[in-house]
């Protein structure tokens, strides 16, 4: 019983292993007797060491794509593994732009479910089980495998801790994409670097969002500033992103980023079940709202009633002040 | 240049959601209306035709009770017209079955491209576009920030983790559109009269010749084992704005020795 063989689908962010991967290995191995790391990609000697250490006993790798998607291939290349007799009995895979590819075509190439927006998985008989909220994060739901096929689950960010277990460096090994067809012809032409100052919007301590609330898009560069003034970053909820204020890499909430700062300060944020989602597991909250019945107090340790307008200002004086 | 757009109708996202006790499933009995999410891939698609000097942009949905609400939004929009599937056999429908179900209508008429959101507002698996792509045997670019129509393919800016990535994809493809990328038009008053008289060919999974055994309930793989309440946040202090809330902010900075 138990899960023999887990794959987590592992992403190459500058080098090293992203922390979505880490996140993911962290759990996998509390839940197989083997944990293994499939890439779209070369292994590196410093990824291979870096899998081993968060718990990986082998790095597959179906070396360059030359340009091709990660998704369309490296479903193929696992699935090819499974129909091989030598895949895993469970994928996990991060909800990333690429982790939702490999999922979702790997689910059409294995006939087999997706268990999505995960952020907590244990073990019934030979079944994964994946815990998943909803209605923003109020009640969760659990869902089992029992199609007896390969168990696939899309993993939120930030649901688990990344530690090293101390293993040796993963074995490597060469694992082969089979023919995509006409379904592997998209081909990334050249890669875009946004350039953007301070600490990343998932990784920062602090954290300044807004929202509608700042009533127009020029307004934002209030967040920006606190957030800089503070070395943190700046986030946005859906709202102001759909309405084309802010790209949609900003955006805090289910359909978006998973924060958990140390400090989150939601500016003119109402606090929709969509946005409480992606901010609510942070250390410290607090909240400006104007209406006093928003829901974003309801999650706030420092809840101030006032127009962000008049609050907001003073308190970028204040920040300079003491810089 | 003809589009087909998938849409979803869904409960309007303002109301508090539940689950019916017996299904475990979203409950989708009220009223549904067009996710917003959708909005941006049928602007998107009356652009493209309208860049392109021509063709068509039709919509496909699938819903239950025959729900064309949502649909008459999409058409006032401007799009020609819309497949809705409704057949009961799909209530339970997880994203697999639902992107089989969408491909087998799509697959009804001959498009060049074929435009989604990244993920619906109501399930948010965020999944099915790719796997109508992988349904259909087709290539596809997911999170696209800007779609531009050349000579047999497209060519994609792809959102990425820390900027974009430009592809090109041979045509027919299917992309989906991130939210906020394109201004959604509102409907004129002229648009919402004649979306009333564009057609809505409503099918079933008989006339997609799905086996209904494939799908909803009985081709989930997976079952709902426990419903719970999460832990709840409790709420702090909450104080009115008398001039000095910024001093209540950096004093409570300070307690947390980030300032």
């Amino acid at each position: 019983m138990g899960i023999s063989s887990l794959w987590v689908y592992g992403e190459v962010v500058d080098g090293s292993l992203s922390t979505m991967t880490t996140e993911m290995l962290a759990k996998a191995r509390t839940l197989a007797d083997d944990v293994s790391v499939v890439i779209g990609g070369d292994a590196s000697d410093a990824v291979a060491a870096e899998a081993g250490a968060h718990g990986a006993s082998t790095v597959h790798a179906t070396g360059d794509l030359a340009g091709g998607l990660q998704g369309v291939n490296v479903a193929a290349a696992i699935a090819g593994a499974i129909e091989a007799g030598s895949g895993p009995a469970a994928v996990l895979a991060g909800t990333t732009y690429d982790g939702r590819d490999v999922a979702a075509r790997l689910s059409v190439a294995l006939d087999a479910p997706v268990i999505t927006n995960v952020v907590d998985l244990e073990v019934d008989g030979d079944a994964l089980v994946g815990t998943e909220p909803v209605f923003g994060g109020t009640t969760n739901v659990k869902t089992r495998f029992t199609g007896g096929k390969a168990q696939i689950a899309l993993v939120r960010p930030k649901s688990f801790v990344a530690e090293e277990s101390g293993g040796g460096a993963a074995a490597v090994a060469a694992l082969a994409v089979p023919d995509t067809g006409a379904a592997g012809a998209a081909k990334v032409t050249d890669t875009f670097e946004e350039q953007s100052d301070g600490p990343k919007l998932d990784e920062a301590n602090f954290v300044a969002s807004g929202g509608r609330g700042l009533g127009d898009s020029e307004k934002f560069a209030m967040v920006e500033e606190v957030a800089q003034l503070m070395g943190g970053a700046a986030g946005a909820s859906r709202a102001i992103v759909d309405a084309g204020w802010v790209p949609y890499s900003s955006q805090v909430g289910q359909t978006g980023k998973v924060v958990k700062p140390d400090v989150y300060l939601a500016l003119g944020i109402s606090g929709a079940t969509q946005h409480l989602v992606g901010m609510k597991g942070s250390k410290h909250i607090i909240a400006i709202n104007k209406d006093e019945e928003a829901p974003i107090f309801g999650v706030a340790d420092l809840g101030i009633v006032g127009d962000v307008h008049s609050v907001v200002p003073k308190l970028i004086e204040a920040l300079k002040a003491r810089a | 240049m003809n589009v087909v757009v998938c849409v979803k109708q869904i409960p309007d996202p303002a109301e508090t959601g539940k689950l019916n006790p017996e299904t475990k499933t979203l409950d989708r009995s009220s009223k549904l209306i067009l996710d917003e999410s959708d909005s941006y891939g049928v602007e998107m698609a009356l652009q493209l035709a309208e860049a392109a000097g021509g063709g068509t942009v039709s919509l496909v949905s699938m819903a239950p009770n025959n729900e064309v609400s949502g649909l008459r939004t999409a058409l006032a929009m401007g799009a020609e017209s819309a497949v809705l599937v409704s057949d009961d056999a799909l209530a339970g429908s997880d994203a697999l079955s639902t992107a089989k179900v969408l491909a087998a209508a799509i697959g009804r008429t001959e498009p060049d491209l074929i435009l989604a959101a990244t993920e619906s507002s109501d399930g948010y698996t965020g999944t099915v576009p790719e796997q109508i792509a992988a349904v259909m045997g087709l290539p596809s670019v997911t999170f696209a920030k800007s779609i531009e129509v050349g000579d047999g393919s497209v060519s994609v800016q792809r959102q990425t983790e820390t900027g974009y990535d430009s592809v090109t994809c041979p045509t027919p493809c299917v992309v989906s559109v991130t939210a906020g990328v394109v201004e959604p038009r509102y409907p004129s008053f002229k648009g919402i009269m004649a979306a009333k008289s564009k057609p809505v060919d409503e099918v079933t999974l008989a006339d997609l010749g799905i086996d209904a055994g494939a799908v909803g309930w009985a081709g989930g793989g997976q079952e709902i084992v426990d419903i719970e309440e999460a832990e709840a946040r409790e709420a702090g202090e909450k104080v009115v704005d008398e001039g000095d809330a910024h001093e209540r902010i950096i004093s409570f900075l300070e307690d947390l020795k980030v300032l």
